[in-house]
């Protein structure tokens, strides 16, 4: 598979402060690629970038082999955006905010008709075709913007969390029309705080910490490489920490008061644990990528 | 130094003309209301000026003419429609538009970029200027104050002079830290110029000092244009006037689109 994205040593300053710091990824053709990491971490601007939306401080970042700073309006034809905050146009009907959107691409009027009908049923919004905006409601909304993204047919798709705020059941539809939209072979770039939604869609990842890439690649393979098969959870307790650091082979994690051991073997560590330590509650579990994450990048607030 | 690259020409595409449509889309829903102040608000300036202080001030001496009074206030009329509607299309309602309904982040992510989208808007300010001097041209004509067939050269002028006073909104909406601070440029810039630019009276009499001062607002130069269009004096001051109209809106228009960019781009 070709990649469709690709940055090398990108970084982005906003005076002093350094947003995205030297980063490296690429993102195939026809794959589902995610962006976590807490908030400020970096992934909104490095989106902002790929979208043209925002220039490069330095490094080179080039979308299906064209160099942002120098064809942003030729990529911008090929993306669909549909950003974190809403900016439908208020000013719209649902149908109409698609029309209006699809003008701006250039698409004959016909076309465009045929186009928005198509989304609205698509994104199960046709009962509310002729409702102005603010009637819609957010998980509404959402659907709107994700539909409004695929007006110009693109190649690339570019999601801001797109299921936040959202109830289950319309995080649920949402997911199903990412993965009906990658069956078709559109390629699918997203930022997400949901571990359970990146574990469950996306092909391959990347963590962001700081504005750096702090590790990337397949879910599972992740998981396993960063946190091994389980996670051994308990109190911390004098005589547990005394117990955690005879075993050699594990990383531990202290969180409040609680200890994360992240282990290969968590029959062996389990038993030492209860033979020989006095244990408050103990709790063993698969690994999950919410682990890698927060191994990751560290358990205090970020803002 | 720094600032001489806010006055580079902006790379702007024929993509502009779809924010033009945009506008032109919701004003069009909303013709009713659209339409209303534009209509009412000459009434009220005319009836107030026009017959209130027309009753004592019958004729007017100015530039070696003798007019009636109404006759010397209807392209003042004409003038401060064109100079409110582009300034508050392209200082509020831009703003609204900008920071308030994110319409221009969203219109960013399509081929438009930002000097499409603040050109588009600019010649829509233009636009709303032409269709509310095109209603106050059909109102002052049915009162008889100017000859039909010569206003409708103003027309062609009131969407140089819409131009104009919406690039000088879009750049306070450029520089403003929130929309109440666009009260300021309101105060003491549009007020006084709606006041002091030979719109109620001649400029003639004023102090020498408020002269040259009034003369460097681009609304004294567009009431002196439609005046001498509606009395049939055009002459060399008309032209001078004209050319510094044409330099003021070249010049406020790539500004206002530069600090615009620099705002919104980062």
């Amino acid at each position: 598979m070709p990649s469709i994205v690709v940055a090398k040593g990108l970084v982005k300053r906003f005076g002093n402060l350094v947003a995205v710091d030297g980063i490296d990824f690429y993102v195939e053709e026809g794959e589902l690629f995610g962006f976590l990491g807490p908030n400020g971490a970096g992934k909104t601007t490095t989106m902002k970038m790929i979208q043209c939306v925002s220039p490069k401080t330095s490094g080179s970042l080039e979308v299906a082999g064209m160099k942002i700073d120098e064809k942003d309006r030729e990529i911008k034809r090929i993306l669909g955006v549909a950003p974190q905050e809403n900016n439908l146009d208020p000013d719209f009907t649902t149908y109409k905010n698609l029309l209006v959107y699809a003008r701006y691409f250039d698409i004959p009027k016909a076309e465009a008709e045929r186009r928005a009908k198509e989304l609205l049923k698509f994104m199960q919004l046709w009962e509310k075709r002729d409702v102005n905006i603010d009637k819609l409601s957010t998980g509404m909304k959402r659907r709107l913007i994700l539909a409004r993204a695929l007006i110009n047919n693109p190649r690339i798709l570019i999601l801001d969390e797109p299921t936040i705020g959202l109830d289950p059941q319309s995080r649920h539809l949402i997911w199903d029309k990412l993965r009906a939209l990658k069956s078709e072979g559109v390629t699918i770039i997203m930022t997400t705080h949901y571990m359970e939604e990146a574990e469950q869609l996306c092909d391959r990842l990347v963590i962001m910490n700081l504005g750096k890439i702090v590790t990337s690649g397949v879910p599972a393979e992740i998981v396993k490489e960063q946190a091994g098969k389980s996670v051994v959870e308990t109190n911390i307790l004098p005589k547990v920490m005394k117990c955690v650091k005879g075993f050699k082979k594990e990383k531990y994690e202290k969180v409040g008061e609680k200890i994360y051991i992240y282990t290969e073997r968590p029959r062996h560590v389990l038993s030492t644990l209860i033979s020989e330590c006095e244990l408050g509650k103990v709790q063993v579990r698969e690994s999950t990528l919410e682990d890698v994450f927060i191994r990751l990048t560290g358990r205090e607030l970020k803002e | 130094m720094s600032f001489i690259k806010y006055f580079r020409p902006p790379k702007v595409s024929r993509l502009a003309w779809k924010v033009w449509l945009r506008n032109k889309d919701v004003f069009a829903k909303t013709y009713r209301v659209s339409f209303i102040p534009p209509f009412l608000e000459p009434l009220l300036y005319l009836f107030a000026f026009g017959f209130g202080l027309g009753f004592f001030i019958t004729t007017i001496n100015f530039d070696g003419l003798t007019v009636s009074y109404r006759e010397f206030l209807a392209p003042a009329l004409i003038s401060i429609s064109i100079m409110n509607s582009g300034f508050f299309e392209c200082s509020y309602n831009s703003f609204v538009r900008m920071h308030y309904q994110k319409t221009y982040d969203a219109i960013i992510s399509t081929p438009l970029n930002i000097e499409d989208v603040i050109t588009g808007e600019l010649l829509w300010g233009a636009t709303r200027s032409m269709i509310n001097a095109g209603i106050i041209i059909l109102v002052v004509s049915a009162f008889g104050l100017v000859d039909l067939t010569l206003v409708l050269l103003v027309i062609p002028l009131s969407f140089l002079g819409g131009l104009l006073f919406s690039a000088m909104g879009m750049l306070f909406s450029a520089i403003t830290p929130n929309i109440e601070s666009l009260n300021y440029p309101v105060f003491l810039l549009v007020t006084p110029m709606l006041l002091f630019s030979g719109t109620f009276f001649p400029l003639s009499i004023l102090p020498g000092a408020f002269q040259a001062l009034a003369f460097i607002f681009p609304m004294t130069h567009l009431v002196g244009i439609t005046r001498g269009i509606t009395l049939n004096s055009v002459g060399m001051p008309q032209f001078y006037s004209l050319v510094w109209v044409l330099v003021a809106t070249i010049l406020l228009t790539i500004l206002s689109i530069n600090l615009m960019k620099r705002r919104l781009i980062q």
